[in-house]
């Protein structure tokens, strides 16, 4: 069995205040968790504000290093990553997608220059690329999508709208061809008649494309909808994991438990 | 329940608190000499009668916002009123919002209708304590000499479960729901008979949401107050508002009963909303809406969902739909449904 990410017993610790009033906040403590090559699917992390879920994300990404345990992708640590090349070469196969895609993308420029700069720079461990294959390249990425080039060249982000512009935003993390996307509260800024179409997009990618993704989310009710396994957090500790519907239809822990109840159900029947 | 008693009973149905009577409120803006008017609320009629909670939702930038501002007077240019009364009643008397001076308009606020805004941070002076927020937002109002203030206002606290000790606190010492409901006793330590609630939930977490929402139920039950309920998240909707508006793109589309627009929505949109929402324990697929919310600078002719919707005909895209009335208490504007004739 390999694995394509091998969360092992990792801890992340801050330092908080000054000299004298120093204390220590415990973000994370020793969570493992595996996802399988070959095996693609969602993975939702779930939890309270103040949970820890963003705080895994970024060590996933290597935006925060562990202070205990290893975060290995395909087996490589990623604390180990030192040089440009070697950086470049992990970030082709983890991309992140942001929460709020307006503060994602500079509104003063246009959004089409991300895409080429992305790809550029991922194409250039095989030569310089031309122009073409480069739009070729995004024009790819963006009809995974449900895009195309021509409706996005030139475009600043305030003529698109929300649910276009995270689209473009998971675009751009398709241009290298990565194994997992990082996702942190993807739909939470997505008006709600194009919430679902970003949550069916991540359905199909990981159906088409064969991706992985972790799914950072405090949505339960979504969560349910697309994911595949799931994982509670609390005080950066897991409570509860597994399968998704098995563990939201029948929850165990006090905790995922009181969240379940906590979900407002539209229900008049 | 009690809500509904309120809303039988007979002073009740003849005196709603909130009447609007088609209200068109624009942006207009000059530039270059080329004037644009940006019609953020086209033409909304709704009454909100004594005691009731009267939800709106939308997407952003469908004008839900633009819609509260206008109704609480708290306009500034370039958004002004083009046509169209808001009228309040409080204690039998009758207040037309954009004919009163300045200083009645004043006397009202806070003491008659007040407003629980979205980041309660925005709202606390971060550099001082909560008792000074207390002291500037309400001691005018109340009319009480500094003693008796105090003692309600703790009074207030203990009521909605907080410590009176948040006075002595600074709001970056305490967590995003007790600053919450914090701003929401400050709205409500008036007793106000009407409070308008801007989002009041979405920034906080589920359980978080849970006890803020049975919090301002609770307001509502006590203090008999109306409330007008803005958020885009329609599973709040069906928790706390008794009657619903859907608002798209600065146009009253549906109205009905939070029940009856749950099981039985007839415009599209509001269709969609209700569909598409996820349920846990419920794995049928949802689909999204194709296209994208209009901009409200050049919004679609006709009626403004016409480019959306799966029933659109041939009128949609000349006429707008007149709202009708289905039964006294839904009204629905759209050709398919109502099938009417211009």
């Amino acid at each position: 069995m390999s694995l394509i990410l091998d969360i092992d017993h990792v801890g992340k610790t801050f330092l908080q205040g000054g000299l004298l009033s120093r204390r220590s906040v415990e973000a994370v403590k020793d969570i493992s968790l595996q996802i399988e090559a070959g095996k693609p699917e969602i993975l939702s992390v779930v939890g309270e504000s103040g949970s820890g879920k963003s705080t895994l994300a970024a060590m996933v990404l290597g935006q925060q290093l562990p202070t205990s345990g290893r975060v290995l992708f395909d087996g490589v640590d990623v604390a180990s990553i030192r040089s440009s090349a070697a950086r470049r070469a992990f970030m082709a196969k983890v991309q992140p997608v942001l929460q709020n895609p307006f503060e994602a993308f500079n509104p003063l420029k246009r959004v089409d220059r991300y895409l080429f700069a992305t790809a550029a720079n991922f194409m250039m461990a095989k030569g310089k690329p031309s122009r073409q294959e480069i739009e070729e390249r995004v024009d790819r990425a963006l009809v995974e999508v449900g895009l195309t080039l021509a409706e996005v060249r030139g475009r600043f982000p305030h003529e698109l709208s929300g649910g276009q512009l995270q689209r473009t935003a998971i675009a751009r993390a398709l241009i290298p061809d990565p194994r997992l996307l990082v996702a942190d509260e993807p739909v939470s800024m997505v008006d709600a008649s194009l919430r679902m179409s970003i949550v069916n997009l991540f359905g199909a990618l990981r159906d088409r494309l064969g991706l992985s993704i972790i799914y950072i989310t405090h949505d339960l009710a979504t969560a349910y909808y697309i994911s595949d396994r799931i994982i509670i957090m609390k005080k950066g500790e897991v409570v509860e994991r597994g399968n998704a519907r098995a563990v939201l239809d029948n929850p165990q822990h006090p905790y995922s438990i009181a969240l379940k109840n906590a979900v407002l159900t539209p229900d008049f029947a | 329940m009690q809500t509904e008693a309120l809303l039988h009973a007979p002073e009740a149905a003849t005196q709603p608190t909130l009447v609007v009577e088609r209200l068109k409120a624009y942006y207009t803006t000059k530039a270059f000499g080329i004037d644009r008017d940006i019609r953020a609320v086209d033409d909304i009629s709704l009454t909100v009668a004594k005691g009731e909670i009267y939800g709106i939702a939308g997407e952003s930038s469908s004008g839900k916002t633009s819609l509260i501002k206008t109704i609480v007077g708290a306009i500034r240019p370039p958004l002004h009123v083009v046509d169209g009364t808001v009228r309040f009643n409080f204690g039998g008397q009758s207040y037309n919002i954009y004919d009163l001076k300045p200083d009645k308009l004043q006397a009202i606020r806070w003491r008659h209708l007040s407003y629980i805004m979205q980041g309660s941070m925005n709202v606390l002076n971060p550099v001082r304590r909560i008792r000074h927020s207390f002291y500037d937002f309400a001691f005018a109002h109340m009319g009480l000499d500094s003693a008796t203030f105090w003692d309600k206002v703790r009074d207030h606290l203990r009521r909605l479960d907080l410590d009176p000790g948040v006075l002595d606190s600074y709001p970056h010492q305490l967590s995003g729901g007790m600053r919450q409901r914090t701003t929401i006793a400050l709205a409500t330590v008036c007793t106000p008979e009407f409070i308008v609630a801007d989002e009041p939930t979405t920034a906080l977490d589920v359980i978080v949401q849970r006890d803020v929402l049975a919090m301002l139920r609770d307001i509502q039950r006590d203090l008999g107050s109306s409330f007008l309920f803005v958020t885009h998240d329609m599973s709040v909707h069906a928790t706390v508002s008794d009657r619903v508006g859907i608002v798209y793109a600065g146009r009253l589309v549906e109205e009905a009963d939070t029940p009856t627009l749950f099981r039985g929505a007839r415009h599209p949109y509001t269709q969609h909303l209700v569909a598409s929402l996820p349920k846990i324990g419920d794995t049928t697929r949802r689909a999204s809406l194709p296209g994208r919310p209009p901009s409200l600078a050049e919004p679609p002719s006709g009626c403004r969902f016409h480019p959306r919707c799966p029933l659109a005909m041939d009128i949609c895209s000349k006429e707008v739909p007149p709202m009708t009335n289905l039964t006294p208490r839904h009204r629905v504007a759209c050709f398919a449904v109502s099938g009417a004739t211009p």
